[in-house]
């Protein structure tokens, strides 16, 4: 595939634009009949400091953001501070240029704006140039858009650049253009993309140059999403039309999706005090009879173990999302990492239960939210997403068709008040809501409100009407009723698509990934095959209760198997083992945490280092690709 | 039939209805306040017109905690210091509910005072009554937020350096707009009070002072209270905020010194409750949302046909 795509590169300034000018372009690119990808890269800053967003595009499924990339347009950062070189972040200005050189392609090609960039500041610049065969054109973007009318179009003046260059349809542009922007500025954006384009084509000579956008055609009507969206629009088709929060990267932008939408169609959105907080109100607003969430990232969802024991002892059906980043403690706050999961496994005194899951891409992400909600109401119990930074921001192109779903508003197990006058209850009128019968850990339950249904709910352990008690035989019955559940949920989750299997069934090796890592996996897994290797993946999107049937199968139909997570201490490998029981020597590990993902040659390269290489011992072999910047 | 025809039902209802017709009886020490909450609150909804089955009552952990356990309504016993977020969105989701909080002053102005704090900034339309004793009953006797200066306790043996949480100058600058406090030992002053807080239309503050006979055996019984309302020598304007301030901190100053005054300090009835503020800009439905998952008529909307296209 890689002779056969673009990977363009924007670079500029953190708050310059980067992040909505690469979704223009991806979604300009899509509807050209290709596939997209993007990958966000930017610091814990708002304005200022290195950033960039890459976007992959190709004729077929792209799933990863790939290995290096081939077209640089590196704008300035209008906000870059400490000219000096030894300053506490080091030399600013220059960084969009001189960041981005490591992973340029040979024969790439830089655009750069020269009216904020010297490329003289960047070390050894011309002779990297000619030893890489990059093609380079510096040109004065910010003049051109000073003239023009405002600065910022420097961006539009930049993709105009690109498209001449790599020779995209500028129209492709405009039309996306006319189709987001206001009349009054949309006018003079499509002047200065019509003249960087035509300025391109007159003063520079573009032959020879083989960086190109490829042609595809997509079967249907695509759409641009990312994970947030994908979950976002997931828990709205769920019904879910209640959600509180505390503003957290990158969970964010979930609340953020929702907040904005809930209104539109007379849901409830909070911003509050705290994540305690939010999650207390998801509770609140659960019990009343509406389908709720709430979410935070690492820290913030650490504030929710409280919140979500309630949740789990109450029988209250909640969503909790949490969107994982580099940690432990504040850690990296825009970085992705996977280190969150035993977080979320195990988080909550007692033995509390909660569902898990974890999608891998933008289309999981919506089918998994919609699980998630369906598992929660059906089985009065917390439910939580775990996903993280990396899903949270990157775009694909998921056909239209994949959100044409029918809206589920169920509650659940709620009598009508009629049900609830035959129900059992209490010489004093309370309705015994925690009954131990129900062979699925069941029991039906009432809503504020309704006529004959009163009942307490409760942190503390309780009898079948909700009153405390510290009974023996209550206690044994609630918490076998409870842990009934999981059983009742693992049969339901059988068989519903949640892990998949990727690459050859008669495969030697196996790869297993979750989360956001599945997509570089599986593309690490394509070309190994085509490099004669015989290996499968399993991506594994249920990870409470654990899949147990399906990864042993996995397990045992290969001979040795990789596990690829993005932490340091190989979490998902230990759950795996502690779950399943044994195969620790069968297991080994490649793990990275320097605050970037994977990328496909990486797993490439750790396969041949630990499966193919020295033989695994009980004691892994995990093999660190070298750190990053 | 509404799927919650409890809610707005008008009928004569008598005060046993509140009482649970079987155990758990109160594990409450005797003579403990408490029962003072308890029978206030009791006498207090049926002549609001609340029936137990669209009243909700949610505390937190502790001796209070345990209201709802004796108290026959829909309850919710959360955690320690969280009844408030979970009484706000459980009003925000159906505000026919009759929601009533409750916790103690550990509960209300230590763990939970971040939460109190934007509760009452909010401005939430229910009431929330604080058992205050100032002190930790069911730990079994440490100090409280609420405990006097330099009260001793097992875990601040030499005695408390801190100046005590004073809820009623808390409240009104957090932005209650009902601010009140009374005693167990008047109870038909407690039960007047908290009458007019469910009927106040936004956050209604109760500092209910309840004598602790176990562990707070030096604290006055909240005898001789005084009702400040009633009485003559204290001439001041609950509507005035000025002057409800004033009268707030000579009272909260006033509470170890022998007097104990207790009435209704603050009243705004003209600031809109936060659900009012919340439908003014749009962000609340004018129908409970909590009706829609129970009607079979209600149209979901889709994402699909709502927000897909801005994707394409």
């Amino acid at each position: 595939m890689t002779d056969d795509e673009l990977i363009w590169r924007i670079a500029g300034g953190s708050g310059d634009g980067i992040a909505s000018t690469s979704q223009n372009f991806a979604k300009a690119l899509m509807r050209s009949g290709l596939d997209v990808f993007t990958h966000r890269h930017y610091p814990s800053r708002i304005r200022g400091g290195h950033t960039y967003t890459e976007v992959r595009a190709a004729p077929e499924d792209v799933t990863s953001r790939g290995d290096g990339y081939d077209f640089l347009l590196a704008l300035g950062d209008s906000f870059a501070r400490n000219p000096q070189e030894n300053a506490y972040y080091g030399k600013e200005e220059i960084k969009p240029l001189s960041e981005n050189l490591d992973d340029l392609r040979e024969g790439g090609v830089i655009v750069y704006d020269s009216g904020l960039l010297d490329a003289d500041e960047v070390p050894n610049f011309e002779q990297r140039a000619e030893e890489n065969d990059w093609h380079v054109f510096p040109i004065d973007l910010r003049g051109m858009a000073r003239e023009m009318g405002r600065e910022v179009m420097r961006n539009t003046a930049g993709v105009g650049v690109t498209c001449a260059i790599a020779d995209i349809p500028v129209e492709a542009i405009e039309e996306l253009m006319a189709d987001a922007m206001p009349e009054k500025i949309l006018e003079p954006n499509v002047e200065i993309l019509n003249a960087a384009y035509e300025k391109v084509h007159e003063e520079y000579d573009l032959t020879g140059i083989e960086v190109s956008c490829p042609e595809g055609e997509h079967e249907e009507e695509q759409v641009l999403v990312n994970g947030s969206d994908g979950i976002a629009y997931g828990a709205f088709d769920e019904g879910c039309r209640f959600i509180a929060g505390y503003p957290m990267t990158p969970w964010t932008e979930v609340f953020t999706i929702m907040s904005k939408n809930l209104p539109e169609v007379g849901g409830i959105s909070e911003q509050v005090e705290d994540e305690i907080a939010a999650a207390a109100l998801a509770i609140g607003a659960a019990h009343t009879g509406v389908k709720a969430m709430s979410g935070s990232s690492g820290g913030g969802f650490a504030l929710m173990s409280e919140p979500l024991g309630l949740a789990e002892i109450s029988e209250t059906p909640i969503v909790l999302l949490e969107a994982a980043r580099a940690g432990p403690s504040t850690g990296m706050p825009t970085k992705p990492e996977q280190a969150d999961l035993e977080h979320v496994l195990y988080t909550s005194q007692g033995d509390s239960n909660r569902v898990v899951f974890a999608p891998a891409d933008p289309a999981e992400a919506y089918d998994h939210a919609r699980r998630a909600f369906q598992i929660a109401y059906e089985y009065q119990i917390p439910s939580i997403i775990l996903y993280d930074q990396k899903l949270s921001g990157e775009y694909r192109n998921v056909p239209a068709s994949h959100f044409d779903r029918e809206p589920n508003p169920d509650i659940g197990k709620v009598l009508t008040e009629e049900e609830i006058a035959e129900a059992p209850h209490e010489p004093g009128g309370k309705f015994h809501r925690f009954r131990h019968e129900p062979e699925d850990g069941v029991s039906p339950r009432s809503v504020p409100g309704q006529k004959g249904g009163r009942f307490l709910a409760s942190g503390n352990e309780h009898n079948e009407a909700g009153h405390i008690s510290e009974d023996p035989d209550n206690r044994v019955a609630q918490v076998d009723r409870r842990t009934r559940k999981l059983e009742a949920i693992r049969e339901d989750l059988n068989g519903d698509g949640l892990n998949v299997t990727y690459g050859p069934e008669d495969a030697d090796y196996g790869v297993l990934a979750f989360g956001s890592m599945v997509g570089t996996v599986e593309e690490a897994v394509d070309r190994l095959n085509d490099d004669g290797e015989s290996v499968k993946a399993l991506s594994v999107g249920e990870l409470a209760p654990y899949p147990e049937t399906e990864v042993r199968e996995f397990i045992e139909s290969v001979d040795r198997v990789m596990v690829v997570e993005m932490n340091s201490t190989a979490q998902f490998r230990g759950l795996t083992q502690k779950q399943l029981g044994e195969y620790g020597p069968k297991l080994s590990s490649l793990l990275k945490y320097n605050g970037n993902p994977f990328e496909p040659a990486e797993v490439v390269e750790g396969f041949h280092n630990t499966l193919a290489g020295e033989e695994a011992t009980e004691h892994q072999t995990t093999f660190v690709p070298a750190g990053g910047d | 039939m509404s799927a919650f025809s409890a809610i707005g039902e008008q009928r004569e209802i008598e005060q046993e209805e509140y009482t649970p017709g079987i155990e758990p009886q109160p594990t409450w020490c005797p003579g403990c306040g408490d029962f003072g909450v308890l029978k206030a609150l009791k006498g207090a909804l049926p002549e609001a017109g609340r029936t137990p089955d669209e009243t909700l009552t949610v505390t937190g952990i502790g001796c209070s905690g345990k209201l709802n356990s004796y108290f026959n309504s829909y309850g919710f016993h959360t955690i320690h210091g969280r009844a408030l977020p979970v009484a706000r969105a459980a009003k925000l989701a159906n505000p026919g509910l009759e929601v009533i909080a409750a916790g103690g002053d550990g509960d209300g102005y230590g763990i939970g005072g971040n939460h109190f704090m934007h509760t009452a900034r909010e401005n939430h339309d229910f009431t929330y009554i604080v058992f205050n004793n100032e002190i930790f009953g069911l730990t079994k006797g440490q100090t409280s937020p609420t405990s006097p200066k330099g009260h001793k306790s097992k875990t601040q043996p030499h005695g408390s350096a801190k100046e005590p949480v004073r809820p009623l100058s808390l409240s009104l600058n957090a932005g209650a707009s009902f601010v009140a406090r009374t005693a167990a030992v008047n109870p038909n002053q407690a039960k007047e009070l908290i009458k007019e807080a469910i009927e106040h239309d936004g956050f209604a503050h109760i500092d209910f002072l309840t004598q602790c006979p176990t562990w707070n055996k030096d604290a006055k019984q909240y005898v001789p209270y005084i009702d400040v309302n009633e009485n003559d020598d204290y001439d001041f304007d609950p509507t005035n905020r000025d002057e409800a301030a004033a009268m707030m901190r000579e009272t909260e100053e006033a509470l170890h010194e022998g007097e104990v005054l207790t009435g209704k300090f603050y009243v705004d009835e003209d600031r809109p409750s936060y659900q009012q503020e919340k439908q003014q800009i749009g962000e609340m439905p004018e129908e409970p949302l909590a009706e829609r998952y129970f009607d079979d008529s209600y149209e979901w909307e889709r994402s699909a046909d709502m927000f897909i296209d801005d994707h394409k």
